[in-house]
């Protein structure tokens, strides 16, 4: 399971890649591991208003639908449309080709909620004991 | 036969393990005014009681009427395969199975049902039922406004009233705001639909044939509904579809309908059918449960219950519909009366229907005083207008042997003098032509 350390990550398993007032978001290796295989993603709108913490996007597994929540409030700018046809890109690259969308951050001190790659790990770690 | 699964020792017993002291402390957190006052129901009654109770309740109905009576649901024959098929005891449950991937047959049997409801209505998906025509078209509503995020629904007065009233209560606690269309000279009112539709717009509702019986090509509708970005539900009836343009060939999203009329005989109160199909696209917004059919690991075809991450017992309060069942003994009985009559047999299932109507039209247009409303084509039901007040008209004939149609008065204000006259197959020429004279003789009187 890779946990890459530029990224910053949520208890519920989003991560977030920020370049500026943007953000990058997705669902970690260690969502996509314990999901199985990915058949569809409902994302959210361009233009769509989301809030931290706040459904933006849902996840169905074979025999699973699970919501995914916004680790920035803002305005959805783009969603990754490749995952319509093509659901499998979480599973078989969660932070690059299986992207979610790009956020434009309302209150960038809401970073200070997600935790960094260590503490995510050790998140992770405590929630196997 | 103890209809009480209970002892009153294992009641005690399961009390005791709950830690209440009675039944009634058990339910305490119910407030007073919201327990009923009593139970006072009636003794028991012996199973020879009981038959005479319900023969003697049997026989108020009048079932010996030459029925001419539509309004969305018809006389149809219903042949007698169809019972015998459906009657047989692999078969006789009236919802889909539980652990369904184990009943193989039932699922093929409803796979097969969707893929006749997709070619009738034109349309790509279908779901393995719902309950009626009514509960079809709120949930098509509902799917409308989940797809758009919109919350303002345009409803034609042609669509059923029954329906109607069953739209407005299922979604009397929500926050949707309902605009009623006129229908004039028998047709959806254009203009008026295009006034009030708009950017909120979810959904514009329409039923084909409408509830006067009239006939529409609503493409125009659906185009015009699109380009505003909303969706085109209509509710049909699935015989006229043996002839008439499809939902599909129309443009419209959400087709809907009441299968009655697909081998399920006439009852108070049902069990009906409620059919629902869609453009492929709207899929994942569907309702209730959907059969697909695939291959198992020997390369074996096979059926499962797919896209399931839509319903209640994995999405719970964010699933698409609280429907978790569907009602598979009446799609049974559709699938095998679709079946046995196969495509040129529905297609002359249609034709009959209409040139009978059309027959009737042409002999009660002859009765004095009645006029027959000829704005727009029909296909086996239509409205003429009386020189009295129908309802009265209809008590007449049924002295005569006659349910001879349904009072619009009834729906509509101010067309107290209206009736609704519907002519399925069954309907003989002699039939028809003793309906003229009967009606004829009831004017007159």
């Amino acid at each position: 399971m890779t946990i890459p350390e530029n990224l910053l990550y949520t208890k519920d398993h989003e991560w977030a890649r920020l370049d500026g007032d943007k953000v990058t978001m997705g669902i970690t290796d260690f969502a996509q591991g314990s999901l199985g295989d990915i058949t569809f993603i409902d994302l959210p709108k361009p233009g769509a208003k989301v809030e931290q913490s706040k459904w933006c996007a849902t996840v169905e597994s074979v025999k699973a639908a699970s919501d995914v929540y916004a680790p920035f409030s803002g305005e959805v700018l783009k969603v990754n449309t490749q995952l319509t046809g093509h659901p499998e890109l979480v599973n078989k690259s969660a932070y690059d080709a299986g992207w979610f969308a790009v956020v434009k951050i309302s209150d960038l001190e809401e970073k200070n909620k997600l935790m960094n790659s260590t503490q995510y790990k050790e998140y992770i770690q405590g929630l196997s004991k | 036969m103890n209809y009480i699964a209970h002892t009153e020792l294992e009641k005690k017993e399961m009390l005791k393990a709950i830690g209440a002291v009675s039944v009634d402390d058990l339910f305490r957190h119910i407030p007073d005014g919201l327990r009923p006052k009593s139970f006072s129901i009636p003794e028991g009654k012996s199973e020879f009681d009981v038959i005479e109770y319900l023969k003697l309740l049997s026989r108020k109905n009048a079932t010996n009427l030459t029925d001419f009576v539509g309004g969305g649901f018809y006389d149809h024959y219903i042949p007698a395969a169809v019972d015998a098929l459906a009657g047989r005891s692999e078969f006789y449950t009236a919802y889909t199975p539980y652990q369904p991937e184990c009943s193989q047959g039932w699922l093929q049997a409803i796979y097969e049902y969707q893929t006749v409801i997709c070619e009738l209505t034109g349309l790509d998906v279908s779901n393995a039922s719902l309950y009626d025509g009514g509960t079809a078209l709120y949930e098509a509503a509902m799917m409308a406004m989940r797809l758009t995020g919109r919350k303002k629904i345009i409803v034609d007065s042609g669509v059923s009233l029954i329906y109607r009233t069953m739209l407005y209560a299922y979604t009397s606690n929500l926050s949707i705001e309902f605009v009623e269309t006129p229908v004039v000279h028998g047709q959806s009112c254009r203009e008026d639909i295009y006034k009030h539709l708009d950017d909120k717009t979810a959904a514009v509702i329409v039923q084909n044939p409408n509830f006067f019986g009239a006939v529409d090509d609503f493409s125009d509708i659906a185009q015009r509904v699109h380009k505003c970005g909303a969706l085109a539900i209509a509710s049909v009836y699935p015989v006229s579809l043996g002839m008439l343009k499809n939902p599909g060939e129309m443009g419209i999203d959400i087709a809907t309908g009441e299968g009655q009329s697909l081998g399920i005989p006439l009852s108070f109160g049902g069990p009906y059918l409620g059919f629902i199909a869609v453009k492929k696209e709207h899929m994942r917004q569907l309702p209730g449960r959907i059969v697909g059919a695939t291959v198992d690991k020997d390369n074996k075809r096979g059926f499962v219950l797919t896209l399931q991450a839509r319903e209640q017992h994995i999405r719970r309060e964010r699933a698409t519909s609280n429907i978790c069942s569907n009602e598979a003994l009446c799609a049974l009985r559709a699938l095998i009366y679709a079946s046995l009559l196969g495509k040129a047999g529905f297609q002359e299932l249609a034709r009959l229907n209409y040139q009978k109507a059309e027959f009737a039209k042409a002999t009660l247009g002859n009765v004095s005083g009645v006029e027959v409303k000829r704005s727009a084509p029909t296909f086996n039901e239509f409205t003429v207008c009386l020189p009295k007040n129908a309802d009265e008209v209809v008590y007449r004939m049924i002295n005569k042997g006659f349910a001879c149609g349904f009072p619009l008065g009834r729906f509509y204000k101010g067309l107290d003098n209206y009736l609704l006259v519907a002519v399925t197959e069954k309907r003989t020429k002699e039939e028809i032509m003793q309906f003229a004279n009967s009606l004829e003789a009831a004017l007159c009187s």
